[in-house]
């Protein structure tokens, strides 16, 4: 690890001016920077240590939930408010990584975390646009399986490892950001971004910005919304492909649908085209693997992960049937 | 501001990229927590901080300014603790190099469910939490054994968590 200058900030004020810093990181549980500062990957002049900014998880008077960026990621999950109106967000945090990981990250890192892969990671041995723009890739070519299949470029085909942020993106979350020339509110599905020819960008935080809250907005059909994760492992594993989806099924058609997929893509990936394909549908087999069908027909995959397009299609129909299931 | 590692106050370190592990192990010769991947991967380094479980390899030891640590010799400083106990009766260990980790995940993980917090294997998010063998793999599944003394590890594990409900 290269020396490092380490800041605390104890306000949202606080951080935004330390955020100012040239050099800096936001430090927050330090699961995904600290290991990377270890592996040389990330080799910032300076952290800025937010976690302790607000983590307070609040409903706001229009109904909607308000989660603090300080928030740690247990919090979130076994809090009531989140775990009855929007089980499929305590669900896809109780995927993610382990117990001790979500003690410690923060709702505002978990956003921030890299999408990231092995050879991202391997600082010494493989070419990597991400961490060196414009060196070259050695994951086209190389291990894929868990690698994009959507969305990707041939400068990179890493995928967003959160949980969280899969369900945050069906859920039509906002992502409250404070800067020194203000603060801005944007969606979650963008505030993240596909690789394009920059892969080392990562999402639309500016320099010197810094999350603040993350908003839940009142949704009907998150009460009976659900997350499955499919992974090599049973517990403790990436996806190699999750889904969060909510229906509202009223007088026998599907009326609203809210879909995001994880594993597949550089960000979470709303699943758009699907939910336009189940809008007035009757809530039946064959409408939910014509939507998992519309959602995957851009798919790109490698060689070592073809498996995934079919896997994709099949947990997306498989989580539509078990939600109607419930609904039964 | 210290540091309180097991009741005594410790001086934060100068260079902020000590990681608490580090400090523990290296400079104050706690040498019951273990470094196992050191990259947050094995839960080998696992101790509490203010109580929750949290892993002492990612853990930069500055963060722990003002706040309570617990280790494996912290929770083993008035005789066997519980599942020190249940562990050595039920075969919980082989080798031994992940058991100060699981035990403090362990002692964690049963307050957890005592405040009834949910896990990914729970099926209703809004009944209590019941403790059952799936619940304990899931909830312990940060915690590796190379070994492969998962079985015993549970059974200890149930034991302890039987005790406290009796």
């Amino acid at each position: 690890m290269t020396p490092v200058q380490y800041r605390r900030a104890d306000s949202a004020s606080d951080a935004i001016r330390l955020a100012g810093t040239a050099g800096h990181r936001l430090l927050g549980g330090g699961t995904n920077l600290v290991d990377l500062m270890r592996k040389g990957v990330e080799r910032p002049d300076t952290l800025v240590d937010v976690t302790g900014l607000p983590g307070a998880i609040e409903e706001a008077a229009d109904g909607s939930i308000v989660i603090g960026a300080g928030a740690r990621n247990s919090a979130i999950a076994a809090h009531p408010l989140i775990r009855s109106r929007y089980p499929m967000l305590s669900r896809a945090i109780l995927a993610g990584a382990s117990a001790q990981i979500r003690n410690m990250a923060t709702a505002g890192g978990n956003l921030l975390q890299r999408t990231r892969c092995v050879y991202f990671a391997d600082a010494a041995g493989s070419r990597c646009n991400k961490r060196a723009p414009g060196s070259g890739c050695d994951a086209i070519g190389g291990f894929t399986r868990y690698h994009a299949i959507l969305g990707a470029s041939p400068a990179c085909i890493a995928t967003h490892p959160s949980d969280m942020a899969v369900a945050l993106a069906a859920l039509d979350a906002r992502v409250h950001v404070a800067g020194a020339d203000g603060a801005r509110a944007l969606p979650l599905t963008d505030f993240h971004r596909l690789p394009g020819d920059r892969p080392d960008l990562e999402t639309e935080l500016a320099p010197g910005e810094v999350i603040v809250a993350i908003e839940l907005p009142p949704s009907r059909l998150a009460p009976r919304s659900d997350y499955r994760k499919v992974r090599d492992r049973a517990s403790y594993a990436f996806a190699l492909v999750s889904v969060a989806a909510g229906l509202v099924i009223e007088d026998g058609r599907i009326s609203e649908a809210r879909i995001a997929l994880g594993g597949v893509a550089h960000k979470p990936w709303r699943a758009w085209r699907a939910e336009a394909a189940l809008q007035g549908e009757a809530p039946n087999e064959a409408a939910f693997v014509a939507a998992a069908e519309a959602e995957l027909a851009g798919a790109e995959p490698r060689p070592g992960n073809m498996f995934k397009v079919t896997l994709a299609k099949r947990t997306l129909a498989a989580v539509l049937s078990g939600l109607c299931e419930d609904q039964a | 501001m210290a540091i309180t590692i097991n009741g005594t106050p410790v001086d934060p370190p100068a260079d902020p990229r000590v990681s608490l592990l580090d400090l523990m192990r290296d400079r104050l010769h706690l040498t019951g927590t273990k470094v196992g991947c050191n990259q947050g991967a094995c839960g080998a380094c696992t101790v509490l901080i203010d109580g929750q479980r949290v892993l002492s390899c990612l853990t930069l030891a500055v963060q722990a300014e003002g706040r309570t640590v617990t280790t494996i010799e912290g929770l083993g400083a008035d005789g066997l603790h519980p599942l020190q106990q249940a562990f050595l009766e039920h075969d919980g260990f082989q080798c031994g190099y992940c058991t100060p980790g699981q035990i403090c995940a362990a002692s964690a993980m049963l307050e957890e469910v005592a405040a009834g917090m949910p896990s990914y294997v729970t099926r209703d998010l809004a009944a209590p939490a019941r403790l059952t063998r799936e619940e304990v793999r899931e909830r312990m599944s940060g915690n590796l054994c190379r070994c492969g003394a998962h079985n015993g590890i549970i059974d200890a594990i149930m034991a302890v968590a039987e005790e406290q409900a009796a």
